[in-house]
């Protein structure tokens, strides 16, 4: 796309009372991988929460895929996935089920649907299995194959190694590197530096709600 | 709205329901759980009122009665339970945001959610009443038998409406399972007093004109487009901030 996929100057966000972002710059570029490093309650979550169109915008400019968050809040969701803490998957049903269902919301095919279960491995004994059985590894693949059904072409990701073993963790950067490559452009928050900075193209601090100007190193 | 978007809502809508239907036959929560437990206030409400010594002519009358009021208050402990777990399974693992996130249109998921409690609900209110009839001693006049199906299916609607916009506006609100009964049972007593005299009429209970249900049977059918209307208009501000 032309310009960059994230474009924020300025940006304030009130959460509550309380000024979560206070004056936010950051551009992000196509195919990126940005990662977010900053102390708990610097305004990591809110950020990632902001981009997917989330919480409002009280001041500055934000564009995120082409659309203005002020006027095109909800417009940009669609395109956009954040997973959180929480893999946002339905317990009771079957992996596979879930994966159609998300695809369902922007009719993906079946083939879309299948080619999203194997690329993220979970296509063959998981396919059928409960998301509730699941081990935390297999349940974050699952979301990420939900991502990947739903054409998600921003993907914000919060924390995403926790919970995980190694294994997965490999894994994990693997499907981001995959999706990157697909045309993705992916930002993390993550505490975990070495693990999240060895997969990053990019690193940017966000302290008291704000980006810090880029040290010599992380140019 | 534009005929595109209609059709677009509708299958969302359509795709919201059978995911909350396929949970349910997945889990069997309302069928191993909820349903019991409406039957067994079906069986405790006999216990408590199945005589009233002293009151002349109503010591063995008294559930026959009152039966149209005890399958719609059944019916209303049901509801609850049935939209605690319809935004339980949205909350467990952060479902509810992802589908804000995914952008899936509000008024889809209030309808989507609408229709998969009024399917359970239907099924439910039926066995209810086949269990009044059984456990009460209560009749259906063949006269009836519109009346009756056409507030079975408003007051259904009506409930549904109710329970979904109130448990979108508890679902992210600290102790939901509690704020939800107060929420909902004021409103809804509307359709309480209006479903259970439109059934006392379609059943003829105490002698009550078939004609004296229709003008309840209306009270019931505003609520559900109200809420309706309401739900469709509201919930997209009520789960977003």
């Amino acid at each position: 796309m032309d310009g960059p996929v994230i474009e924020l100057v300025d940006v304030v966000a009130v959460l509550g009372r309380f000024p979560a972002l206070a004056g936010v710059n950051l551009a992000v570029d196509d195919g990126e991988i940005v990662l977010l490093r900053g102390p708990n309650g610097a305004g990591k979550t809110t950020l990632l929460q902001l981009c997917a169109g989330l919480v409002p915008v009280q001041r500055g400019t934000a564009t995120v895929l082409g659309h203005d968050l002020r006027t095109q809040r909800h417009a940009v969701r669609r395109h956009v996935g954040l997973l959180g803490h929480r893999n946002g998957l339905y317990l009771d049903l079957t992996v596979a089920q879930n994966v159609r269902f998300w695809g369902a919301t922007v009719d993906a095919s079946d083939a879309e649907v299948a080619a999203a279960m194997i690329r993220l491995g979970v296509h063959r004994r998981l396919a059928d299995l409960p998301v509730r059985r699941l081990s935390a590894g297999q349940a974050r693949r699952t979301a990420l194959a939900c991502l990947v059904a739903r054409r998600a072409r921003l993907w914000l990701l919060d924390e995403p190694h926790a919970g995980l073993d190694a294994a997965a963790r490999d894994e994990l950067d693997e499907t981001l590197r995959e999706a990157v490559t697909a045309g993705a452009t992916v930002v993390v928050a993550s505490h975990e530096l070495e693990r999240a900075g060895s997969l990053a193209t990019r690193i940017v601090d966000v302290v008291a709600g704000r980006v810090q100007p880029p040290t010599g190193a992380q140019r | 709205m534009r005929s595109g978007d209609a059709v677009t809502t509708a299958r969302t809508a359509l795709l919201v329901a059978g995911k909350d239907l396929r949970i349910e036959w997945a889990s069997r929560v309302a069928v191993n759980q909820v349903l019991p437990f409406s039957i067994i206030v079906m069986v405790m409400f006999a216990f408590a009122l199945d005589r009233l010594p002293g009151v002349p002519g109503l010591e063995d009358t008294i559930l026959e009665t009152v039966a149209p009021g005890l399958v719609w208050l059944a019916t209303l402990f049901s509801l609850l339970i049935l939209v605690q777990r319809s935004f339980g399974v949205e909350a467990d693992d952060g479902a509810l945001d992802a589908l804000r996130v995914a952008g899936v249109e509000p008024a889809a998921l209030f309808w989507g959610k609408t229709l998969a409690l009024v399917a359970q609900l239907a099924v439910l209110e039926l066995l209810l009443l086949l269990t009044a009839l059984v456990l009460y001693g209560t009749s259906v006049r063949p006269s009836g038998v519109l009346l009756l199906v056409v507030t079975w299916i408003a007051a259904t609607f009506g409930l549904a409406a109710v329970g979904t916009l109130y448990g979108g506006l508890a679902v992210g609100t600290r102790g939901r399972e509690t704020l939800l009964p107060l929420l909902v049972l004021p409103v809804v007593a509307p359709v309480l007093i209006g479903a259970t005299r439109a059934v006392e009429a379609a059943l003829g209970t105490g002698g009550t004109e078939l004609a004296d249900g229709w003008p309840w049977l209306g009270v019931v059918g505003v609520f559900a487009v109200a809420f309706g209307a309401g739900g469709t208009l509201a919930f997209g501000p009520l789960i977003d901030e």
